[in-house]
Parts: structure tokens; sequence; C-alpha cells
């Protein structure tokens, strides 16, 4: 291998991007535009549900109970009368989530000292956010009826809850962190996929060919000008993430840089592998986005726990490169992970980086056919 | 002009499916997919890995933890020696919870004196995590109950008021019946979007747009051939996805099959509607693929698939509005799950309606411009 040819093809390369400013633009606009619009859009913290109360006791006790759901800030009333006939209407129409129904004899049972009950329906199409629901209905009718007691009677178990790492529970520190790796792979492989394909395609691959370069000093010399995109990207994307969005960087910056610069190493040479099977752009941009972003955003784990999924899916998450990569990058961010603790994931993006630029290697035959 | 078009159409069909690999992108990827992807979208929590330290080990103790085992939400991957080895477990991802039980759990209770279980939590997931605590909270309440000594007589016994709560349309509370549909919507745009972004461009770079321009196509014609094939791509995978989620995964379709259908081609009229508007813009098929990417990912991040449309802020509400995945989701879950029928629906249908011909009408226009 001759530096001097990797670096000819690599000024090549750098020209050609120059002249699709559009395209180079997108590349360094893409990560930035896609973490601002998440980073203000998404959340998973779940509050204001929509809520419809049909309140038959009409008493003192059933409107305290209804102010103290609304006053949890969870709960959103939005009808505080409706008639029972109604909320099927409403569930259906999906103006409301949940709807509760307070029993006539409500006030008259605890006055008595009889379990009083409260009847809730909600609308579990969205099993998630009908999970949490469930769990902050039942917290705050428990509160309630500690509150009414007469008697106050601390309850014999106390579980004392402590949240590590991601102390108020934000979803926006974990899924932001996550999000750089989705992004990430995408944006990596969509830069790559098309080089090789386009040289094919229009026809300069003949002249490539007709040149000394050695397949490795081709490659090599494609993937830095990207590579070095990448990497300003996942710089930027770190920025925005600390500084814009406040989510604190508890491990080291240097670590996570190495990490990046074997993650995209991966997955450029990934995008060069595409390239070089389909050596057309069409297949290739529909082969680089279908392996790159729906298995990143859902198999990596960025939001959906891997350990919930059957087992030969999680078999097949482990050559998802973006999983190792997402915990990679969470573990930084808010466990403040050391070298120690990622070293195996570290490894296994640094074997799949070499594999893949091996089997390009070996696919791309400099031959005309 | 049908003749012409349908001249444009079958060329088209030609030059797709030419490449071996275009058919198993189109037709073998999206089932591929459906079955990988059908899998991993459940959010259900089920498995909390949890590691115990129990100090005290009385048959309180015990009694609790058996508890947390059998309410089937917890699985017990690791009983600690003491409990300072839970940061280990923790930091290293092995549990997502620790409970923490130690000296004297039961003589205080026995005593009558409120006593604490330590629970702590990997947050990285907020979500689990919140469940998580939900559940556990859930298993110390229903323990201090049953544990409590009975009350003596004439003294004021403690207010119980218990909540009922039922699911409508999904008692099961899975997840994968409301994601499911989100999947299928997600793979028929992908699919749709990206051939059409790619489909003038293409011509254009290699060259060949200049052979098209000399035959006596009209541009309506012209871009009507471009988009009918992939409109019959669209419909046959958008059955091929469906087929899998009904027979594969058993998602109930409460609706009207008809209307799905219907739904099926507005909101595949909007989508290549918007390729095609990509399409005319781009240069280079490079171009056309990045910016295929910078509204396909909004469109997916933002359509209320698995993060819930509800809680995003105000403006992004009103501006996912001219999101057709996000139309096209609400009538799809819609149909799949409530049963719903156009007397609900039709304002999302009017909406994907409204954006697929706005942007039909630009992209005819922009191409006009192009040719000139």
């Amino acid at each position: 291998m001759r530096i001097a040819r990797v670096f000819a093809v690599a000024k090549k390369e750098i020209i050609q991007i120059r002249r699709d400013p559009l395209s180079m633009a997108l590349a360094f606009l893409l990560p930035l535009i896609l973490l601002f619009i998440f980073g203000f859009a998404i959340t998973m913290d779940i509050k204001n549900l929509k809520t419809v109360v049909c309140d038959l006791d009409k008493s003192e006790v059933s409107r305290k109970f209804s102010s103290d759901l609304s006053a949890s800030g969870y709960f959103k009333i939005v009808n505080p009368s409706v008639n029972y006939r109604d909320i099927e209407r409403h569930l259906d129409s999906g103006a409301a989530k949940i709807a509760i129904t307070i029993p006539r004899g409500f006030s008259e049972d605890i006055r008595l000292g009889k379990p009083a009950q409260i009847q809730a329906l909600l609308d579990g199409s969205d099993a998630n956010t009908a999970t949490l629901a469930f769990g902050y209905l039942s917290a705050a009718t428990d509160m309630f009826s500690a509150k009414i007691s007469p008697r106050r009677s601390a309850p014999a178990v106390d579980p004392r809850m402590r949240v590590w790492y991601n102390e108020e529970l934000k979803s926006r520190n974990f899924i932001i962190p996550g999000l750089i790796a989705v992004i990430m792979s995408v944006i990596a492989a969509l830069l790559t996929s098309m080089t090789i394909a386009r040289e094919w395609e229009r026809g300069t691959m003949e002249q490539l060919i007709a040149t000394p370069l050695k397949t490795t000093e081709l490659l090599i010399g494609k993937l830095i000008p990207y590579f070095l995109i990448g990497f300003i990207d996942m710089l930027v994307a770190v920025s925005v993430t600390v500084f814009v969005f406040g989510v604190e960087l508890k491990g080291s910056l240097a670590l996570l840089l190495v990490v990046s610069a074997v993650f995209l190493f991966g997955v450029l040479s990934l995008g060069i592998l595409v390239s070089i099977i389909t050596k057309s752009q069409l297949p290739a941009s529909q082969f680089a986005l279908v392996i790159t972003f729906l298995p990143a955003f859902l198999l990596s784990g960025f939001m959906i726990s891997i350990i919930n999924m059957p087992y030969a899916l999680q078999m097949i998450t482990r050559i998802v490169p973006a999983r190792y990569f997402v915990t990679i990058i969470k573990g930084i961010f808010l466990k403040g992970a050391g070298l120690d603790l990622i070293l195996s994931d570290l490894m296994l993006l640094a074997v799949f980086g070499a594999a893949v630029f091996a089997v390009a290697n070996v696919k791309f035959k400099k031959k005309i056919t | 002009m049908l003749e012409r078009i349908w001249r444009m159409v079958v060329k088209e069909f030609i030059q797709l499916l030419r490449d071996r690999r275009m058919k198993g992108v189109v037709f073998g990827a999206p089932i591929m997919q459906m079955l990988l992807f059908g899998y991993a979208v459940t959010t259900d929590v089920n498995n909390i890995r949890t590691a115990i330290y129990d100090g005290d080990n009385s048959y309180e103790s015990r009694e609790i933890v058996r508890r947390m085992i059998s309410s089937g939400y917890f699985t017990i991957i690791k009983i600690m020696e003491t409990p300072r080895e839970a940061d280990g477990v923790l930091d290293r991802g092995e549990a997502t919870m620790a409970l923490i039980i130690n000296h004297g759990f039961a003589a205080d209770i026995k005593k009558g004196k409120p006593t604490a279980a330590q629970i702590l939590v990997d947050g990285t997931d907020s979500n689990t995590a919140l469940i998580a605590i939900n559940y556990a909270a859930k298993v110390a309440a229903k323990f201090s109950r049953d544990m409590k000594a009975p009350v003596s007589l004439g003294a004021p016994r403690p207010v119980i008021v218990e909540m009922k709560t039922r699911a409508w349309y999904n008692p099961d509370l899975k997840s994968r019946n409301y994601n499911v549909p989100g999947v299928i919507a997600i793979l028929v745009m992908l699919i749709s979007l990206l051939l059409t972004s790619m489909a003038i461009v293409r011509e254009r770079e290699i060259g060949t747009i200049e052979q098209l321009m000399v035959t006596p196509l009209t541009p309506v014609e012209l871009i009507l051939g471009k988009t009918i094939p992939f409109a019959i791509i669209g419909f046959f995978d958008m059955a091929l996805v469906s087929t899998v989620a009904v027979y594969w995964y058993e998602i109930p379709i409460r609706g009207s099959l008809i209307l799905l259908t219907a739904s099926t081609a507005v909101f595949l009229l909007s989508s290549l509607s918007f390729g095609l508007f990509i399409s005319t813009i781009a240069r280079t098929q490079q171009q056309a693929m990045m910016a295929t990417f910078l509204f396909f990912a909004p469109f997916v991040l933002l359509s209320g698939f698995m993060f819930p449309a509800d809680n995003m802020p105000v403006f992004f509400q009103w501006a996912t509005l001219a999101n057709p995945l996000r139309l096209f989701l609400v009538i799809i879950r819609g149909i799949f799950l409530k049963g719903m029928g156009l007397d609900t629906l039709w304002p999302q249908e009017l909406a994907l309606l409204a954006l697929g011909v706005t942007f039909l009408t630009l992209s005819v226009m922009r191409f006009r411009k192009n040719i000139g």
C-alpha cells in the first residue's frame, strides 16, 4: 500500500464531494436538524393524560378525589362531569384516554368505613402509556386513602425508591445520546453507499481501474473524506447534546471520540460494501436505508429494551453495530462508564468494522465485466 | 394518452425489476423486516432483571421477594452477598433493579414499626425505570396491607379506596397490537418514498431523460407513468405486510377492509407525490437519498409511533398534522384496533388527500419548469 496513492484518491473524492454542495450541506446539516427536532419534540414522559370523570356521587369527597388527581400533574381532566353513557364515545374518539367513574355511595362507604370503589377505564391501545397510567392511578388512590384516613397510618413497608444515572427520569437524557447513535449509523452509511456505485453507473470506474491503484488503497482513500465528515458530525452532535440539551456528559470525552471513530469506520465500511455489491445507486440507496435506519431505530436498544425481545431476535441484534454504540454512548453519557465497562462492546465494534472492511476488500473486483 | 402512460409503466417495471436484487428489495425486504420488527416492537416490561440482597433472611423478607417473583414482572438474576455489590451490578448493566432488605426488616414489622426496603433502579431507560418503580410499589403496597396487624376493636379504621381498572381495545395491554400497524405504515412509506424520490433524478443522472424528452410524452403523462408502478408496488407491499401482521402476529382487523384499502390509496398518493417532489428538486441520486432521509426520519419519529404524539409540544403537534405518516397511523390503528369508520376518520383522510394533491401539483409544476 502506498500512502501517496491513498491520498490521491482521497483528494479526488474531496473534489467530487465539493462539486455537489447540496449533498455536502445535507451531510453536515442532517444530524443537526434531526437532533434539534427530536430533542425538542420527543419525550416519553407522560403528563397531562386526558381524563374524563363521571361523578355519580357528587359529594365533597368525590370532588376532592378529582381535584387531587389533576393536582398530581399526570392527569388533565378535560371534562369533570360526563354522562356514564358518553364514556364510550369519549374513549372511542380519543378525546380522552382515561375515564373515571365514581359510583353513587362512594362518600357513604367511606363514612361507614367500608372499602369504597372507583372504576377507571383506560384506552389500552397504547399499552405503554396505559401501563404507566395504571401505576399513577393506583399511587394517587393510595395517597388519597392515606390522606383522608382518620388516623394517619404509615404503611408497614415503605419502599424507598432511588433512581440512578438519570435521577429525574427524564426520557430526554436517555433518548438523545441514543439518537446520536441512530442518526450517525444512517448518515455514515448514506455517505458511502453511493460512492462506488456512482463510479460504476457513470462509467468513471473504468478510469480508476486503468490506474495502478490497489483495492485497499482505493477503499481507504474513499473512506478518508467521509470519515472526516462523519467525525465532524459526531463532534457537533455531542456538543449540541451537552450544550443545548443540557445532557451531562459524565464520562470521558476522549473515550467517546475513540469509540465514535471505531464505530464510524464500521458503518462507513458497511456503506462501501453495499456500494460494491449493488454497483448501481438505486438498489444501493434502498439497501443502505433498509439495513441501517430501522435496525438502528428498533433493534439497537435505543428505546426498546433488547432484554424484552424474543431470544432469537436478541441474537440478531448482535449484528447491528448501532446496538453496541448505543450501549456505549449511553454508558459514557449517563453512567460515566470507563474503558473497563465498555471494553467488550468496543472490541465487538472493532471486529465488526474490520470484518466488513475485509469483506469489502474481497468483494471489490477491479475488473470490467 | 392512456396508451402512452401504459407504455411508460411497462418500461418502468422492466427497468426496475431487471436488477434481480431490486425484486428482493421491493418484495422480500418488507416481509423480512415485518417478521423481525414485529417481534421487536414490544415495550411490555416483564423481565426486569433484579438483584437481591436479603440481610434479614426472615419469613417476611423471603415473602416479599417471593411476591415480587410471582408478580411476573421481575426476574431475579443474582443474590448479592453484601448491599455494596449493587453498585457494580447496576454499573455493568447486569441488573436494572436492586432490592436491598436490611437486617431488622421482620422485627420492625412485628413491632408494628414502619420499615424500609431499599430499591435502586437504573434510570438510563426512563420508561422501563418508571414501570419497574410502579410494579415494585404495587407489590410493596399489597404486602404492607397484608402484613399489617389487625386493627383493634373500636379504633378508627383506615380508609381503603380501591381502584378497579380496566383497559379497553387491548385488554391484555400488549404493546405489539398497537405497534405492528405502525410498522406496516413505516415499511410501506419507506419503500414508496425512496423508490419515487430516485425515479426522475436517476434518468437525469444517467442521461436517459433526454430520450424521454424527445418522445411525445407530456410531463403529466411522464409523471403518471413514473408513479403508477410504484403505486402498484406500494399496494402489493401493503397487502403483503398486512397479511403477515394478521396471520403471523394475529393482529385483529376490527374495521372495514374496504376502508383500509381506500385509505392505503390516499396514503400512497401523499407518500408518492412527496417522493416525486424530492425527485424533481434533487440533481443527483445522492442528494435525493439524503433528502429522503431528511424527511423520512422526522416522519417516523414524529408520527406517534413509539413516541406518543400527545406528549409533544403544541407547536410540533400542529406541525405534524402535515406528516402523512402520522395521519395514516391514526387511520390504520383506528381501523385495526378500534374498528373506526369514515365517520371518525374523515379529517385524517381529507388531510392526506390534500397533502397528496398539493405535492403532486408542485412536482408537475417543478418538472415543467425544469424541462423549459
